[in-house]
Order: C-alpha cells, then structure tokens, then sequence
C-alpha cells in the first residue's frame, strides 16, 4: 500500500539532526586541522576542507535520493547488493590501488572509491534480509553457519586487502546476532577470550598455564567426582591453556612487527615514543592539552602543525578535544551515544524483522567504528584505521555512512505503512 | 515470535554502548582535567624560546664620560637541514676559513641538530658582515644573529674593568639565568656587577610543527618579552686621571691607587704593566689571553689590589698614631739615632741625619731607630704586661687602618695583606720565646707585614680624613636614574683621636715641605706625604710614596709603589705628584718632571 505523502513524511528528525550535526562539527574539524593559511576559504577545493564541503553536499543529495525510494527495493534487491559489493571487492584485489599500506582502492579517475565502506550496507542488508526470513531461527546451527558466511565472507576479502581495520568492523555483527537470539553465552565467552588474549600478551604463558592448573586443582576439590565432571573439567583446561599456547604463537609467529608493536604499546608493554607509540602518544597530547575547554578555534597546535598523523581522518577526534577540551569532547561523545539509543529504540519500533535487523545492523557498525576510532585516540584500543563516521575527511566512508543511515530513516519512515 | 522473546535484549546492547561512552568520558577526564602532563608536552612540542639579548650596561667615568660601549657584531648562524646547494667556496672566502674547517664545522653543526640553528662562525666584524649579508641569500640554512661585543674608548682601565667570556657549564647549572653560548662578566667590575650590567634577556616565543619548521610567532608575540638594556656604572674613577696614571707608569712595574678621601671613591686604579682591553673581547680573546698569560711582565696581574709588599716607612706613620694614641708618644719625644737603632747584636740601619729627632721630623726625615724605639715602646711599656699583650693592643690599632683583611667592597679578587696574628709569632717562636727585639723589622714597615697598594692609599685616605676611612669602591652609581651605590657609606672609625691624627698630617707636611720628598714641593699647593722603601729580597727595593692634598680639606689621597726604583723619593713621590697635580689643578707645572717619568724604564732593572 503506498501513499503519496512526500518523501520526508514521517521521518525521524532527531536522527537527522543528529547527522547533520556530526557532519558539521566534522567539516569545522578538518578545517581546523588541515588549515592553511594561504588557502582560508572553507570553499576552497584545493584543500581537504573544500573537498568534505563537496563531500557533504553530495551526501545530502545521496540521502535526498534514498528517501524518495520505495523502502521495498532494499528488502528485494538486498542480495543483489551484496553480490556486487562482493564481486567489487574482489575487484579491489586484482585492480586495487595500495593507499597507505592497504590494497583497498579502486581508482575511479580522480576519485577513488573504497568498496569495503560499502560493503557494510550490504552485508547488513543481506544479514536483515537473511534472519528476517520466516523459517529462520537463531537457534539453528544452519542459521548461524550461513550468517557467519555472509559476514565472514567479505571480511575476509577485506583482509587480504590488509585493511584489518575494517575487516574489524564486521564483529559488530555479534550484537544483531544477539539480539536477534544468539546465546548470551558468546558473548560473555567473547568478552572471556579478549581478556584471556590480553593477559596472555602480558604476562608470560608458562605461569598463566600453571595458574590455570592451580584454578583446576581447586575445583577438582570441589566437584563431586563423577565421571563426566572430571572430563569435562580437563577438557576445559586443555582448551584454555591450549588457547594461551596458541595465542602466545600466533602472536609472536604469524602478526607481523608493526602489528605486534602497536599491541604491545597498547597493553604498555613497550614504550616506543618515537616509534610505533609516537601516534597514540602525539595523540593523547594534543586531546590531554585541551583541558576543560580547549585552546580556541584553529588554536591547536599539535594538530595544526602535523604533530598528530592523519589528523583529518582517523584521528580528526584530537582536534576536537584539543581545541574544545573536555566539554567539546563530552558532547561529540554524548551526541554518538545519543545517536545509538535513537537508533536502537528506532529498530525496536519497526514492525518488520528487516527493518529492526537492518537498524540493529546501522547502530552496531557505527558503535564499532565509535569505540575503535575514538578508544585509538584515546590510547585505549590499537591503532587500527578506521574512520570515525560523520566526522573523518573521506568520500567514500561520508557516502557510505550516509547510505547506511538514510535507508534505515526510510525504512523507519515507512514503517506505519506496513500492514 | 522470537521477536517478542528477545527484545528486552534492547536493553543490555544500549547499556554496552553507553559504558562505553561513560569510560570515555572518564578516560577523557583523566588525561584532560586530571594529568596536565600532557598540557606541558604539548607546550615543549610547539614552542620554542628564541633568546632576545639585550646589550650590556654602559660603564661611565665620575663625570659621566663614556669609558665602556657595544659594539654590534654577527654570529653566522646555521640551519643544517636547510642548507643545500650553496657555493661552499665563497662562503669559505667570505668568512675567512678554509674548507677543512668548513666541513668540520657542518658536521659538529649536524651533530647537534639538523633542525635546530647553532653557531657557524662567532663574531663576524662589521665589515665582513657587510659583504656576508649582501650575499646571504645564496646561502639557505645560513643566518645571521647579532650580538653585542665590548668595546673601549680608551685603553685604559684594564684591570679594573675586567672582562667578559662565556659562561662556563658549571655556572650554567647552578644558575638558570645562564645558558650555553652566553656570555659573563669574569673578572673586575664586568663580574661583580654582573647582575647590573648584564639587563634582562628577553625571549621571542615562536612555533614550530612537527619539523621544526618556524610557524609564526606564538599568540601574536603576546607573551614575548623585550630585552632590557643592562643599566649603566658610573663608577667612580676619574678617565683622564686613570689615563694619566696610566702613561707615567708605562714601562714600570707597580701601581697607582687614588682616592677621594671623604666617600672612598677610587679616582683612578692603575696596575703596570696593562694591556689593552680591547685584546680581551672577541674572536682573538683566547689566543691574546694566552699570550699576555705567557708574559713574563704578568700583564694580567692586578698589582694594585693584589700585590702585597711590606709597606715599608709608610708604616711609620702607624706607629706614631698608635704612639700617641697609647700615650708613651708625644710630639716632643726625642729620639738619639747613630746610623740606625742597635742592640746587642741587632741592628736596624738609618741614613745620614742630624740627630737626636722629635716626632715630626721623624716622620720628615723618616728616621728608623725612631720608630724603632716608639715600637718598642709600644710592645714593652707599664700599660702592658708583656710583648705579647702589647703586640696584641697594636695589632687592634693597626687592624683599625684596614690592614690584614680585605676590604669587603665591588671589586672581586682584592687581597687582604698580613698583619700577623699573635699566634702566627707563637708558632714561628714558641710561646713567650718572643718580643720586642724578635719583630724589630716591623717598627720600619719590614718583616712579616704586608699590604696592597689600595690598603696604603686607604692609610693615606684615613689620615686626610683624620681618623676614619670609607671603603674603597669602585662604582659610584648604578643605572641612568643613578641610584647611588649605598652599600659603602659607612665609616670606619680608627680607635685613635683627631688631634693625634693633627700631629701626623703635620709631619707628613714636612716631609714635602722639608723632608724625604721635598724636591717635589709645590708652591701652589699644601700636599702631605710619606715616602716608603720596601726591601725586596729578590732585587732592588720598592719605591712608595704615599700622599694626600689639599693639606686641609683633602680631595684626593694616593700611593704610589715602583717596582724595584729604590728610594721612594725617586720615582714613587714625583709620580704621585704629578698625579695630585694633574688632578687637583688639571695642568702640570713642571713638564720636566712629568717628562722623566714618562720616559723612564724601570721594567728591565732588577
């Protein structure tokens, strides 16, 4: 049943607004960033402030355009999406362009376009498209092994591309399959296994085993000693220990040394000002020197004067906290974290498994690209590169976050209409 | 419907992500409201203090005649990292060194940092910075940074001025001011008044990113400081009396101390033989410093505040004054004198005179047994109840003049004489193994006494003032607004009255009116003095005069001592003449004089 009512009938503000906002705090950032003053004007396309503006607009034009499609061809057309997103970054590896380390780039004369970005849309289009199906359960093994393949699939591809970061993100998938009935088990046994991994890392994996085996001992005590507990019980700390055995392995055998480093500095391991700590450390100066409320408009000097790396893209954060401190910071903060609730609360509204699977899909992405980018800056994640949405200088992520974002506002939108 | 089974799942995923939020927030509050650390790194990263040097204080004569200036001169300064594709033999040319050098200097440059500037080439003249600066611009990385140098109207002054150097690493530890490469005042008035003189250096905050590369100026220039000009001395020599002093000592080795009896200001401070102070400043400061170290002549030494000879018969002019005061010394006290004091077999050596003498022509015709028996007198009386007590009382008295400590005053590096303690003499003798006949040499000014040449024109000075002296200093005013120097008001009373200081001034009148130093006498002028022989066991005796005038009223008190010229009446008494003369009435009467004294060469006798 379709009504003519416009195409901005019944969407979320809030949610726009919230965009809107973000996208313009992350324009006045890059330009605060990159700003030079021989080229002032923020319209000025010579400069990465000029071209975000460009960004931006299309992105609107993008969003615009999103809204004025019947929300029923994302349901129909959603593995279609997916196909060619995979075939893209497929693509990527046999014609891609190499970008800082990262084969994850194809040039498109003058532009280039990063299909990784926009293989998040599709793999959570297929994903709610998938799950939303009538017969599927969570419960089934079969469901779980098929969704484990469409999000595993590309995130592979995209780690050949040796761009971890945003293979990454794909993880952000456990919370819609959480919701969506996967075991609230696997993700406490997750949350077990990153601290085991980290511990692991930190301390040596002989006393770590024979801690283990001490913990075994003392529950062997404990137990009544049937059978089936004690093997149970030695299954158990085979498992454990063999996993430190193979973490430890992994970790010194197969990452590489940049990979290795950039861990170790993150568990403080190592303290490598100079070198690979130099990032998180130039970074966590320019945030620690905002104070309260921050040294002023194109006042920061770590980033202004290239202290920090890659200060337009993955860490445009420290400019905020730089020049806007403590209460910049908190409410870029608050604003993510107002955007998520909004979301989710949104998804929880739909009537259609899609919709609320999609939505799920939309909150958890971005969250992960929150909690990595912004924990990078902040000296508590590893510096993985990954953008931090609305805000990073970039074509490519700005569209396909907006993609993102706008299909579920359409579908949110639309939502009354389904019977 | 799973749907309805699972949505209160809603709330444990916005929980996670607001924990996440939260930990952020509280991460963020720690590294920016709790640790400031990071504020401080952020600071150093960006800033750097680009020291402004202010010029040193001007230094003054007493009548406001420039004696100390700067002159402007450039460091070439070098950027290694900018440096490229410069014509390295011009450059070479241009600043006067050769390519060897040139290549050493670009890598101790490099050492210290490629991004950072450090000095290429110290001090460049002006003239070489005139054809430097023309062609700098073909030289990326090459700069110039001015700095100031001292320069001399006259030279003259030498010792007293002193001079400047860089400042040591030790200095530059212990006291923040200092940094590497700045320069200190190391020796005369250039280092106790350091503080004065040396201004305030300013600073010039500029950023700079992640290459070092300069990016303006930080704020606007709002918290860059200005250099303060040191403040200026006015000290209180006289230049021309100084110069003068200067010329009539030339080829002598010895010194003039004038002063001007009432404040203690010193006229004019003369040390032979000198050098010029411009030698000391600049690019050939260490290798002239070498050279005038290696002088045999000891142009460095600053015989006026630190050479110590017995004062000789100078000295006399103490004991009567303690004589008097002590009561067993009155002017009519007549003394016998057969070519000297004997007894036993001591002998203490006088000249041809007619005999017995009184107080005052004593001191005119300077008679040694005289001096011998009012010493005795004065060691071995009923007041006293032995030589050890005497010398005790004596030794107060003498203390009172000044003698036997330094005077605390601005001029560094000044010695303090010898005037023996009793135990000194207990410890050389044995206890009570000494007395009167043990230390005769001292009834003469000989044996173990010492003074320096500015403690016997402070004798001088403390008899023209009848009594009491003013310590001996060097700087009259400091600063342009001329806050007169306070700190050496103070007047030192000697335990001896006005009317027996009356007694002595009289018989120093006698000896230019009629006594050892009466070819000098001038009609014009009531001049008192005393001459004075030091023996000098390594060669001829010490010439020293010392002398003050007007008689009454005095305006300038002075001594004078000739290395190795014999008798003072030859050489020190005409020459403290001439400079009371030169000082006093500001023309010479008798060129004659003043001509033999010039000329005279006294630095090959000895």
């Amino acid at each position: 049943m379709r009504t003519e009512k416009g195409i901005f009938y019944n969407i979320d503000w809030g949610l726009v607004l919230i965009y809107f906002l973000l996208v313009s705090i992350g324009l006045i950032n890059i330009y605060a960033a990159v700003y030079n003053e021989e080229h002032g004007s923020i319209l000025d396309f010579s400069q990465r402030y000029g071209k975000q503006v460009i960004w931006i607009s299309s992105s609107f034009t993008l969003a615009i355009f999103i809204l004025m499609i019947d929300p029923k061809l994302f349901s129909a057309f959603s593995f279609v999406f997916y196909g060619a997103s995979m075939l893209l970054l497929i693509a990527v590896l046999l014609i891609g362009k190499t970008v800082s380390g990262s084969k994850s780039w194809i040039d498109l004369g003058g532009f280039d376009l990063q299909p990784s970005e926009f293989a998040k849309i599709a793999v959570n289009l297929a994903v709610a498209k998938y799950l939303s199906a009538l017969n599927i359960r969570m419960e089934d093994m079969r469901t779980k092994i098929t969704t484990m393949a469409i999000i595993g699939f590309p995130a592979l591809l995209i780690l050949l591309q040796d761009d971890t970061g945003s293979a990454l993100v794909f993880s952000a998938f456990i919370f819609v399959l959480y919701r969506e009935g996967l075991s609230g088990n696997i993700l406490i046994i997750l949350a077990l296994i990153i601290v085991l991994f980290v511990v692991t890392l930190m301390v040596n994996k002989f006393v770590i085993v024979g801690l283990l085996f001490i913990a075994a001992l003392f529950w062997f005590t404990m137990i009544k000693k049937n059978r089936k507990d004690i093997i149970t019980l030695i299954g158990l700390f085979m498992l454990v220990a063999g996993f430190v055995m193979a973490v430890d392995y992994v970790f010194n055998n197969v990452l590489e040394a940049h990979q290795q480093e950039r861990i170790n500095v993150l568990i403080g391991k190592e303290v490598d000002l100079k070198g690979a700590g130099y990032n998180v450390n130039q970074s966590k100066i320019a945030i620690g020197s905002g104070r309260f409320i921050g040294k002023g408009f194109l006042h920061g000097t770590q980033t202004k004067f290239n202290f920090v790396p890659e200060q337009s893209t993955d860490f445009i954060f420290c400019t905020v906290g730089e020049e806007y401190g403590f209460v910049g910071s908190v409410i870029v903060i608050g604003l993510f974290i107002g955007l998520f609730y909004r979301l989710l609360n949104a998804a929880e509204r739909q009537r259609s498994a899609f919709a609320r699977i999609y939505g799920y899909g939309v909150a958890s992405i971005l969250f992960i690209h929150f909690v990595i980018n912004i924990g990078m800056t902040l000296g508590l994640a590893p510096v993985i590169g990954i953008p931090l949405p609305f805000f990073s200088y970039g074509g490519s992520s700005l569209w396909a976050f907006t993609i993102l974002l706008f299909i579920f506002v359409k579908m949110d939108a639309y939502r009354l209409q389904l019977l | 419907m799973a749907q309805a089974v699972y949505s209160e799942r809603k709330f444990v995923v916005i929980s996670i992500f607001i924990v996440a939020g939260f930990l952020f927030i509280l991460r963020l509050f720690y590294i920016q409201i709790i640790d400031d650390s990071y504020l401080l790194s952020s600071n150093s990263n960006v800033r750097r203090h680009i020291p402004q040097y202010p010029a040193r204080g001007l230094i003054y004569d007493r009548n406001g005649k420039l004696m100390v200036y700067n002159e402007a001169t450039y460091d070439l300064m070098i950027t290694p990292r900018l440096v490229k594709n410069i014509d390295t033999l011009e450059l070479c040319r241009l600043i006067g060194i050769d390519l060897i050098t040139f290549r050493d200097r670009i890598l101790k440059a490099k050492e210290y940092s490629t991004y950072r500037s450090s000095v290429f080439e110290k001090q460049i003249s002006k003239e070489a910075y005139g054809y430097l600066e023309e062609k700098l611009y073909k030289y990326p990385g090459f700069y110039v940074q001015p700095r100031t140098l001292r320069k001399y109207v006259k030279p003259s002054a030498a010792h007293t001025m002193g001079y400047i150097g860089e400042v040591s690493p030790l200095t530059c530890e212990n006291n923040a001011y200092y940094k590497s490469g700045d320069y200190i005042g190391i020796s005369g008035i250039e280092k106790s008044y350091e503080t004065e003189l040396r201004g305030i250096k300013g600073a010039r905050i500029i950023m700079v990113d992640v290459f070092n590369r300069e990016k303006g100026s930080f704020r606007n220039g709002k918290y860059d400081t200005v250099a303060v000009m040191g403040q200026s001395l006015y000290t209180t020599l006289d230049a021309d009396l100084q110069e003068y002093g200067e010329m009539l000592m030339k080829n002598k080795r010895g010194s003039i101390v004038a002063i001007e009896p009432a404040t203690g200001e010193i006229l004019s401070l003369v040390s032979c033989p000198t050098y010029d102070p411009n030698l000391l400043v600049g690019r050939m400061r260490a290798h002239n410093y070498g050279e005038l170290l290696k002088d045999s002549l000891k142009p460095l030494f600053n015989r006026a505040q630190m050479a110590q000879y017995p004062p000789g018969s100078t000295f006399k002019l103490v004991h009567a004054l303690i004589g008097l005061e002590e009561g067993v010394l009155f002017p009519s006290t007549r003394y016998g004198c057969s070519m000297g004091y004997s007894f036993g077999s001591i002998h203490v050596g006088c000249h041809n005179h007619p005999a017995p003498v009184d107080l005052l022509q004593s001191i005119a015709i300077s008679c040694n047994s005289y001096y011998c028996n009012v010493f005795r007198t004065l060691l071995d009386n009923n007041s006293v109840s032995n030589t050890s007590s005497g010398y005790q009382k004596w030794r107060d008295y003498a203390l009172g003049f000044g003698f036997g400590s330094k005077f605390s005053t601005d001029l560094p590096n000044i010695l303090g004489g010898f005037i023996p303690k009793n135990e000194y003499f207990d410890k050389y003798f044995g206890k009570n193994r000494w007395k009167f006949l043990t230390i005769i040499s001292l009834s003469i000014g000989q044996g173990e006494i010492l003074a320096t040449p500015l403690q016997l024109a402070n004798l001088s000075a403390t008899i023209a003032n009848r009594g009491y002296y003013v310590t001996p200093h060097i700087v009259k005013y400091v600063g342009d607004s001329k806050k007169a120097e306070t700190r050496f008001s103070q007047v030192h009373k000697t335990k001896i009255s006005k009317q027996n200081f009356e007694i002595v001034v009289e018989g120093m009148y006698q000896v230019v009116e009629a006594g050892t130093a009466r070819a000098y006498k001038m009609d014009s002028l009531h001049v008192c003095g005393k001459t004075g022989t030091a023996q000098n066991p390594h060669g001829k005796d010490h010439s020293i005069f010392i002398a003050f005038a007007p008689k009454d009223n005095p305006k300038i008190a002075i001594s004078v001592i000739v290395e190795n010229a014999g008798f003072g009446a030859t050489w020190a008494a005409p020459i403290a003449m001439l400079m009371i003369e030169k000082y006093l009435l500001k023309r010479i009467n008798r060129p004659d004089v003043q001509e033999r004294m010039i000329t005279g060469s006294l630095i090959h006798e000895n």
